[in-house]
C-alpha cells in the first residue's frame, strides 16, 4: 500500500476535480475539497517520513511500465518537503475559503472554482512527485491554467485583465520550457530525469544542449516571477479572490523554483550551471534587484494585498539568491525559505481575507484603528509580520539565519548586508500597518465593524501558530533542508 | 533546593505571572498582587540560586534550534548581578507602578502589568542565557515586549516615539547585531559563552575588528552614540517603565549585553588586541561627555535624566572595553551601582508629576519642602550620578578610575572627570532651587505623593546608601569574574 501513496498523492485530488463539478451544493462541494486536501496532507507527511528515514528516494512506475518505457515518479527529501508544504497549505486555505469565497464569487460558480482550485493542487503536487521531465511540463501547465481560471474570478474586471497578462507571461515560459525539454529529448531520447541526468554530462559540450539549460531556466524564471519577468504577478495577486491569492502565493511560485533546482541540480549537473553558464553571478545580481526593487515597491502600496504582492517579489529574490551561491549551505537555505516563506505568505494573505470579509477592502489608509475592532485578526498579522521580517522564534528567523550564514560562508559580506537591509524595509512596511491599526482613530463613526467569524480565525491561526512552532521546532525547515540540500549536491 | 529547579523557578515565574495577570484581568487587587507576589517569589528564587553562580556550572538545556546550537540557559556571576538587581528591583517598581498607575488613574493597566511581566521575564532570560542565540531571542523580546509599554498612551505621538524606538531597537539588532552573531558563529562554529572566548588566535584581526563595532552598535539597547536616540523617545511611557526599564532592565540589558561578550566571546586578552577596541572607547568616551552636555541644557526632567543614562551606559561600555580586571569589575559594578541610583531619580520625578503634574526643571522651585521626602531621595540619587561618598555611585567610580589609571589611559580619566563636573552641574541646581528657593505661592502645605511611592523611593534611596557600605554582596560576585579573566 505504501508503495501506491506516491501516485495517490496526485490520483485524488486529480479524480476529486471533476466530481466537483457535478455536486451542487456549496457546503457539500467544500466539505469535499476539504477532505480530498486534508487527504494530502495527510499522505504528504506520511511521505515526508518514509523519505527521512529510508536512504534513498521512493520511486514509482506508472501503470507498473517501468523507468526508461514508463513514466516515474520520484520522491527524495527536497521533493517531499515542497508536497507537504503545498499540500498543507492546500488544506489551510480549503478550510479558510468557504466562507471567505461567500462575497467573491457567485454561488453558481463555487463548484468550478473548487475543481480548479483542485486541478491546481493535482498540478503543483505533480510537478513535485513526477521524475519525468515531460510529465513536469504537463503538471505544470495543469496547474498554470487552472491558476488562470482562479485569478479570472476575482470580484472586479481588473481580475480578467490580470489573469490574461498572467495567461501570456505563463504559456510564453512554459513554452520555452517545453523547448528546452524537446531540446534535451532530441539529444539523449529520454525523458526520464535519472537518465538524463546520466547522458547529459557528455554532450554538455553541444550548443543546442547549452541552449536547452537557458530555454529551461528562463522558462522557469518566468514561472516563479524572477525580476525582471515578475510583472504578472502583482496584477494576479491583487485581483483574484483572496483564497486563491493565498493558495498562490504560497505554493506556485515555490513549485516553479522546486522545478528549477530540480533540473540545476539533478538534471544538469550544477557544476556545469556555475562554472559554464555562469548562472551564479546571473542568479544573484537578479535576486538583489529583486529584493531591493520588491522591498522598495511594498512600501509605497496602500493596496495591501499589493503590498504583500512586492513583498513576494523581493521574497522571491532571497529564494534565487540562495540558489545562485551554488552552495550546500546556499541551496539548503532556499530549500528552508521556500518553506517558511509559504507559511508566511499565506498567514499574511489569510488576514487580509478577514479584512476585506469584513470591511470589503485592504486598503491600508482605511485601516485606521481596526486593532481594536479586529484584535485576532491585526494580531495575526503582527506575528506574521514579525515573522516576515524575521525575529527569533518565528519561522523566518530560520529562513534568515540560513540565508545570512550561506552569504557568510562564502565571505560575500555585501550580500549579507543587503539581505539584513532589505529586511529594515520589511520593517518599515510592516510597521506602517500596524502603526495605522492600532494608534490612528478611526475617522467614520461606523463602530459596527466587529472581528471576522470563527470560520475565518480558526484556519488563519493554525497558519499564525505554525509561524511560532517552525521557528522553534526547526526539523523540517533546517534539518531536512540541509538533507536535500545535501543529497542534491551530491548526486 | 535543587539549582536547576531553580532556574526554571526564576525563568517561569514571571511568565506564570503574566498569564494570572490576564486571567485576573478584571479584578484590580488581585492583579496587583499577583504582580507583587511574583516579584518576591523571583527575588527568593534568584536569591537561594545565589551560592551557586560561583562555580559556573549549572546548566539548562532546553531544545536545538538549529542542529548545532541549543536553547540553553547557564548561571554565572555576572549574569547573577543582573537578575539578582532587576529581580529585587521589579518588587519595588511594582510596588512603586500600583501608587503611579492608580494615582494618574492610567488606562489598560492590564496590558501594562502583562506586558511588564513578560519583559521581566525576557530580562531573566537574558541573563541566564547560556549561549549567543539565547541572549539574542531574550534581546529582542524585550525590544517587543517594552513596545507596548513605550506606546502606553495610546496617542499618535506615542506612536511617533515607538517608531524610533522599535526602529533604533530593532532595526540595530536585525542588521548589526544578528549579523556579527551569525558571522560569529560562521568563524567558530560555536555560540557557547565560554570563559577565555570563543576566537583562535589566528582568526583575521580585520573581520574582528568589525565584528567588535557590529557587536558595539548592534546592542541598540546600550545606547552608544549614534543609536542613542531611542531613550530620549523612550520617556513617553508612564514613568515606573521609564524607572525599571530604561534606567534598569533594558538599558542595562544593553551593556550587560556587551559586556558579557567581551568576557565570554571575546575575552579582554583578545580584546586588547583589536585595533577598534581603541576607538570604541573613543565613542564612548564622546557619548559620555555630548550626553552629559546636552543633558546639562535639558529643561525637562525625564528626558535629562535619559541623557544622564546615555552617558552613564557608556561608562559602562568604556570600562568593558579597557578590558582590565578593574575596569570589567567597574563596569559590573556600574551595572548596579547606576541603577540604584537612576531608578530614584526617576521615581522622585514620577513622585513629583503624580502629586503636582510637574514635569520640568523650572517648576521645581522649593518642592523639597512641599515634598519632603521625594526631594531627599533625589538628592541622594543625584550625588550618588556625581559619584560623590557615602552613595553607590563612589564605589564603580573608583574601580573604573583605578582601571584607567592601570592602563594609563589618560583619555578615560579626562572623560570621567570632565563628565563628573557635567553631572554636578545640572544635578546641584535642581537640588538647590528645590530646597533653598521658595515654593510658588499658595504651595506651602506637605503634599507628598501616595504611599507606595514615597515606600519604593525611600527603598531605592536606602538601597543606594547601603551599596556603599556593604558592597560586598555584588564585589563577591564580581571578584569571581578576575578568576574567569
Amino acid at each position: 500500500m505504501q508503495s501506491h501513496f506516491l501516485v495517490l498523492l496526485v490520483a485524488i485530488p486529480l479524480i476529486a476535480a471533476p466530481v466537483c463539478v457535478l455536486i451542487k451544493s456549496r457546503a457539500l462541494v467544500w466539505a469535499l475539497v476539504s477532505v480530498v486536501s486534508g487527504i494530502c496532507f495527510l499522505l504528504s507527511v506520511k511521505l515526508l517520513i518514509l523519505v527521512s528515514t529510508s536512504e534513498t528516494a521512493l520511486t514509482y512506475a506508472i501503470g507498473f511500465w517501468d523507468a526508461p518505457v514508463g513514466i516515474q515518479y520520484r520522491l527524495d527529501m527536497v521533493a517531499a518537503i515542497v508536497a507537504f508544504i503545498v499540500s498543507l497549505i492546500a488544506f489551510i486555505v480549503a478550510l479558510y475559503s468557504r466562507v471567505s469565497l461567500k462575497d467573491e464569487i457567485k454561488a453558481e460558480k463555487i463548484p468550478l472554482f473548487y475543481s480548479a482550485y483542485l486541478l491546481c493542487l493535482t498540478g503543483l503536487l505533480g510537478i513535485t512527485v513526477t521524475g519525468d521531465a515531460f510529465n513536469l511540463f504537463v503538471f505544470m501547465e495543469i496547474s498554470s491554467l487552472a491558476s488562470y481560471a482562479l485569478i479570472s474570478m476575482g470580484k472586479n474586471r481588473a481580475a480578467l485583465i490580470s489573469s490574461f497578462r498572467y495567461l501570456i507571461m505563463g504559456t510564453i515560459g512554459a513554452t520555452f520550457l517545453l523547448i528546452g525539454i524537446g531540446l534535451m529529448y532530441a539529444h539523449t531520447g529520454t525523458l526520464n530525469m535519472t537518465d538524463l541526468a546520466q547522458r547529459l554530462p557528455a554532450l554538455l559540450g553541444k550548443q543546442s544542449v547549452q541552449v536547452s539549460l537557458a530555454f529551461i531556466v528562463i522558462g522557469l524564471a518566468i514561472k516563479s516571477a524572477l525580476f525582471p519577468v515578475h510583472i504578472w504577478l502583482p496584477g494576479a495577486y491583487t485581483h483574484a479572490p483572496i483564497s486563491v491569492s493565498a493558495f498562490l502565493a504560497g505554493t506556485a511560485t515555490k513549485v516553479s523554483i522546486y522545478a528549477l533546482i530540480r533540473f540545476l541540480f539533478t538534471v544538469f549537473d550544477q557544476t556545469y550551471a556555475v562554472s559554464k553558464a555562469h548562472l551564479g553571478p546571473a542568479f544573484i545580481i537578479l535576486a538583489v534587484v529583486a529584493m531591493l526593487f520588491g522591498s522598495i515597491l511594498a512600501l509605497k502600496q496602500d493596496n495591501l494585498k499589493r503590498m504583500l504582492a512586492y513583498s513576494s517579489i523581493a521574497q522571491i529574490g532571497y529564494l534565487f539568491l540562495g540558489i545562485g551561491l551554488f552552495s550546500v549551505s546556499g541551496l539548503s537555505a532556499t530549500i528552508t525559505h521556500i518553506f517558511n516563506h509559504a507559511i508566511i505568505k499565506t498567514t499574511l494573505f489569510l488576514v487580509l481575507g478577514c479584512m476585506i470579509y469584513k470591511l470589503g477592502h485592504a486598503q491600508l489608509s482605511q485601516l485606521n484603528g481596526i486593532g481594536k475592532r479586529m484584535p485576532w485578526t491585526t494580531a495575526a498579522f503582527v506575528i506574521a509580520g514579525l515573522s516576515l521580517i524575521g525575529v527569533p522564534l518565528t519561522a523566518g528567523f530560520t529562513s534568515k539565519w540560513a540565508l545570512v550564514s550561506a552569504t557568510l560562508e562564502q565571505e560575500y559580506l555585501i550580500l549579507t548586508a543587503l539581505i539584513m537591509f532589505t529586511s529594515l524595509l520589511a520593517i518599515v512596511y510592516i510597521w506602517r500597518v500596524v502603526e495605522a491599526a492600532y494608534f490612528k482613530e478611526h475617522e467614520t463613526k461606523t463602530t459596527t465593524v466587529k472581528e471576522a467569524p470563527l470560520a475565518l480565525l480558526i484556519p488563519l491561526w493554525m497558519l499564525v501558530i505554525l509561524n511560532i512552532y517552525f521557528g522553534i521546532d526547526t526539523t523540517i525547515n533546517i534539518e531536512f533542508a540541509r538533507q536535500a540540500a545535501d543529497s542534491l549536491f551530491g548526486s | 533546593m535543587n539549582p536547576v529547579i531553580l532556574l526554571s523557578i526564576i525563568l517561569l515565574t514571571p511568565v506564570a505571572c503574566a498569564v494570572l495577570v490576564l486571567v485576573f484581568s478584571r479584578f484590580a487587587n488581585i492583579r496587583d498582587a499577583i504582580s507583587l507576589i511574583s516579584a518576591i517569589v523571583l527575588f527568593t528564587a534568584v536569591c537561594l540560586l545565589f551560592p551557586f553562580a560561583y562555580s559556573n556550572s549549572i546548566e539548562l538545556k532546553l531544545f536545538n534550534l538549529f542542529p548545532e546550537i541549543a536553547f540553553k540557559f547557564r548561571v554565572e556571576s555576572l549574569g547573577m548581578l543582573f537578575a539578582t538587581l532587576a529581580s529585587l528591583l521589579w518588587i519595588i517598581n511594582t510596588i512603586y507602578s500600583i501608587g503611579y498607575m492608580r494615582g494618574n488613574n492610567e488606562k489598560h493597566q492590564t496590558r501594562f502589568y502583562l506586558c511588564f511581566a513578560i519583559a521581566i521575564s525576557s530580562t531573566m532570560g537574558l541573563s541566564m542565557s547560556g549561549n549567543l542565540l539565547t541572549l539574542f531571542i531574550f534581546y529582542e523580546i524585550l525590544t517587543l515586549s517594552t513596545y507596548p509599554l513605550v506606546t502606553h498612551k495610546g496617542t499618535m505621538a506615542a506612536a511617533k516615539s515607538g517608531r524610533v524606538y522599535l526602529g533604533v531597537l530593532l532595526g540595530s539588532s536585525i542588521a548589526f547585531f544578528l549579523f556579527a552573531i551569525i558571522w560569529t558563529w560562521s568563524i567558530t562554529k560555536t555560540l557557547e559563552f565560554t570563559p577565555g572566548g570563543i576566537f583562535s588566535k589566528d582568526v583575521d584581526p580585520a573581520a574582528l575588528s568589525i565584528l567588535l563595532l557590529l557587536y558595539v552598535f548592534g546592542i541598540g539597547k546600550a545606547a552608544i552614540m549614534p543609536m542613542h536616540r531611542w531613550l530620549p523617545a523612550a520617556m513617553v511611557a508612564p514613568t515606573p517603565v521609564s524607572a525599571l526599564l530604561h534606567a534598569v532592565a533594558v538599558v542595562k540589558a544593553g551593556v550587560f549585553s556587551i559586556t558579557k561578550i567581551v568576557i565570554y566571546i571575546f575575552s579582554p586578552g583578545l580584546l586588547v588586541k583589536i585595533p577598534t577596541t581603541e576607538l570604541v572607547i573613543y565613542i564612548a568616551g564622546f557619548t559620555i561627555i555630548i550626553a552629559s552636555w546636552i543633558a546639562f541644557k535639558q529643561t525637562n526632567l525625564k528626558r535629562m535624566l535619559a541623557y544622564s543614562t546615555i552617558s552613564q551606559l557608556s561608562y559602562i561600555i568604556m570600562a568593558a572595553m579597557l578590558a582590565t580586571p578593574f575596569a570589567i569589575i567597574a563596569a559590573a559594578l556600574h551595572i548596579v551601582a547606576h541603577a540604584f541610583g537612576k531608578i530614584t531619580l526617576f521615581f522622585a520625578a514620577g513622585s513629583i508629576y503624580t502629586a503636582s503634574r510637574k514635569t520640568e526643571l523650572n517648576q521645581l522651585n522649593g518642592i523639597g519642602k512641599i515634598m519632603p521626602w521625594t526631594m531627599v531621595a533625589f538628592t541622594i540619587g543625584g550625588l550618588s550620578m556625581i559619584g560623590l561618598p557615602p552613595l553607590a555611585g563612589f564605589i564603580s567610580k573608583w574601580y573604573l578610575l583605578m582601571g584607567a589609571i592601570n592602563v594609563q589611559s589618560w583619555f578615560v580619566l579626562a572623560v570621567i572627570i570632565i563628565s563628573t563636573l557635567l553631572n554636578a552641574g545640572y544635578f546641584l541646581p535642581i537640588i538647590y532651587s528645590a530646597f533653598f528657593k521658595s515654593p510658588p505661592a499658595g504651595e506651602t502645605e506637605i503634599k507628598e505623593a501616595p504611599l507606595p511611592i514615597v515606600i519604593a523611593l525611600v527603598c531605592t534611596a536606602g538601597l543606594t546608601l547601603i551599596f556603599f557600605f556593604f558592597p560586598t554582596v555584588f564585589t563577591t560576585l564580581t571578584q569571581s569574574l578576575k578568576g574567569i579573566l
